[in-house]
């Protein structure tokens, strides 16, 4: 090693600790609100006829609360502490970092109890108020402040790739809550958007499916690029391959959310260019998926051991699924099938559960044990348990919903001889019923592996010491 | 579809910002020897 250990320069890793431990807090209060909401579904009754339960309410509370309570944690931790591992420099602002934590818990805190009590702008994955929606803009900047700032002090002049992605991930995500959350304010909860009809649809999907290309995934992707290596103790495969499909990724994303609106009153043009697009993004999408497996390439013998790696890597596979299902499901004439079913919800799950939550877990298995001065988790074989319930419980939820959505979309479409529908729509929510119940089943093994988790972090925490870490001294042949 | 207006000299402005820090990154040299940049990671802590 040619690096020194510095006598007094530490990283900050207090709010790196922070987020990690509510990231796996809110991770298990957003998974249950999503099997109460699914129990909901097969059986009403457990909407007991109170407004701040019914299903209604609780939906928002549980996207926002797996999508930026859980996943935002997790992004929040890991991009504070990829910055800084390889910008060899402690956070910049440290208050401004400080503030971030705070300020997001509070946005989260202040959505889990307006949410409930029906105040919601109606649009999806952006509900929250406007006075809300004010806060996320202080916090975000502050976070790209502290983002930008930390490179901007680099000891190491390269820029690593997994920073390139966090920074268009802050970035992008500034632009669209900025966009999508414009609005007139109407009194102290509510407001009524900028924009109306088909033009507010066609911003909110710009702004929808951008969340999911840069948030859930240009943002999770530079997750990946950092703890797949480290985990797998080997660079990744192609460098090279890393950043040209950065860019590529970045440029078609944002024309893709007309893919939400086909067939609806936006324009013919507009939802070709969105399928268009979608379709190409299926290239850049899987050069990442096929540069991270291949990081493993002459190291496949570790994923028999290692259960870590495992998550990392299978959720790099349901990546693969879900960008390839998605350009699918963007074709006019699949989606004319698709739209309104359930299938959308297997495919959103299959990158919500399969990518976003299993490449969240693997990394914060690798930061939890080093964060408290530990070489290792509590327990090796509660990793492994909590792979298989959530696995199983993958499979079983987006098996369930594929069969009921595309039984749906041909139930809705058949007609008799005469040209009347043959099946009226409760006929299908009918036969809805039994893929419900297996979904149920599917998210509470989901859940309970959440909770393994939890458990495991808990009792790694608590056997550990905060330690600070010394930032070695970058040797000045390799700044 | 008015807003169009909105959209679409905002995606044109994005793409030009992309391309600026595209740019940016390969006059400064961050993608001049990439195949150490990929192990670096490895060496430290």
């Amino acid at each position: 090693m040619d690096s020194q250990k510095i006598g007094t320069a530490h990283y900050n890793d207090t709010v790196v600790r922070q987020f990690s431990i509510m990231a796996v807090v809110w991770g298990v209060v957003g998974m249950l609100v999503g099997v109460i909401i699914a129990a909901q579904l097969a059986w009403p009754e457990l909407n007991f006829g109170i407004p701040w339960l019914s299903y209604g309410r609780l939906r928002p509370l549980h996207t926002n609360a797996v999508i930026f309570a859980f996943g935002g944690c997790a992004l929040f931790a890991t991009s504070y502490y990829v910055v800084q591992r390889t910008s060899q420099v402690r956070l910049f602002a440290p208050l401004l970092a400080a503030f971030t934590f705070w300020g997001w818990q509070l946005v989260i805190v202040a959505a889990a109890i307006s949410l409930p009590l029906g105040y919601t702008s109606g649009k999806e994955y952006a509900e929250l108020e406007w006075p809300i929606d004010i806060l996320i803009t202080l916090v975000w900047v502050s976070y790209a402040i502290v983002f930008f700032g930390t490179i901007g002090v680099r000891k190491v002049k390269h820029i690593y790739v997994a920073n390139w992605f966090f920074g268009a991930f802050i970035l992008a995500v500034a632009l669209l809550h900025v966009v999508n959350s414009a609005a007139i304010p109407a009194g102290f909860m509510k407001s009524y958007s900028a924009y109306a009809g088909v033009q507010d649809a066609m911003v909110q999907w710009w702004y929808g499916h951008n969340a999911v290309g840069f948030f859930l995934t240009a943002g999770f992707l530079g997750m990946m690029y950092y703890f797949i290596p480290k985990q797998a103790g080997r660079p990744v495969y192609s460098y090279r391959l890393s950043i040209v499909h950065f860019w590529a990724l970045i440029f078609t994303y944002m024309w893709a959310g007309p893919h939400h609106l086909h067939y609806t009153a936006l324009p013919d043009w507009t939802q070709s260019v969105g399928m268009v697009f979608s379709l190409i993004l299926l290239a850049p999408s899987w050069g990442g998926m096929i540069n991270g497996v291949m990081t493993l390439s002459g190291a496949w013998h570790k994923l028999r051991d290692d259960p870590i790696l495992r998550f990392l890597i299978v959720s790099l596979s349901f990546y693969g699924m879900s960008t390839f299902e998605g350009p699918m499901m963007s074709i006019k004439t699949v989606n004319a099938l698709s739209h309104y079913t359930d299938w959308t919800v297997g495919h959103v799950h299959s990158g919500a559960l399969g990518w976003v939550g299993l490449i969240s877990m693997g990394s914060l298995y690798y930061l939890v044990p080093r964060l408290f001065g530990r070489e290792k988790m509590h327990s090796i074989k509660a990793i492994e348990l909590h792979f298989w319930m959530a696995t199983i419980g993958i499979v079983l939820y987006i098996a369930a919903m594929w069969i009921a959505g595309v039984m749906q979309g041909l139930m809705w479409r058949a007609i008799n001889p005469d040209g009347t529908l043959t099946y009226t729509f409760v006929e299908s929510v009918k036969a809805t019923y039994p893929f419900y119940v297996i979904r149920v089943a599917g998210g509470l093994l989901y859940l309970g592996g959440m909770i393994v988790m939890a458990w495991n972090v808990w009792l790694t925490a608590i056997s550990g010491r905060s330690v600070k870490v010394a930032i070695p001294a970058v040797n000045a042949a390799h700044a | 579809m008015d807003i169009l207006y909105l959209l679409i000299p905002l995606s044109v402005v994005l793409v030009l910002m992309i391309l600026a820090g595209l740019w940016w990154a390969i006059d400064r040299g961050q993608f001049e020897s990439v195949e150490q940049e990929g192990e670096r990671i490895l060496r430290d802590d």
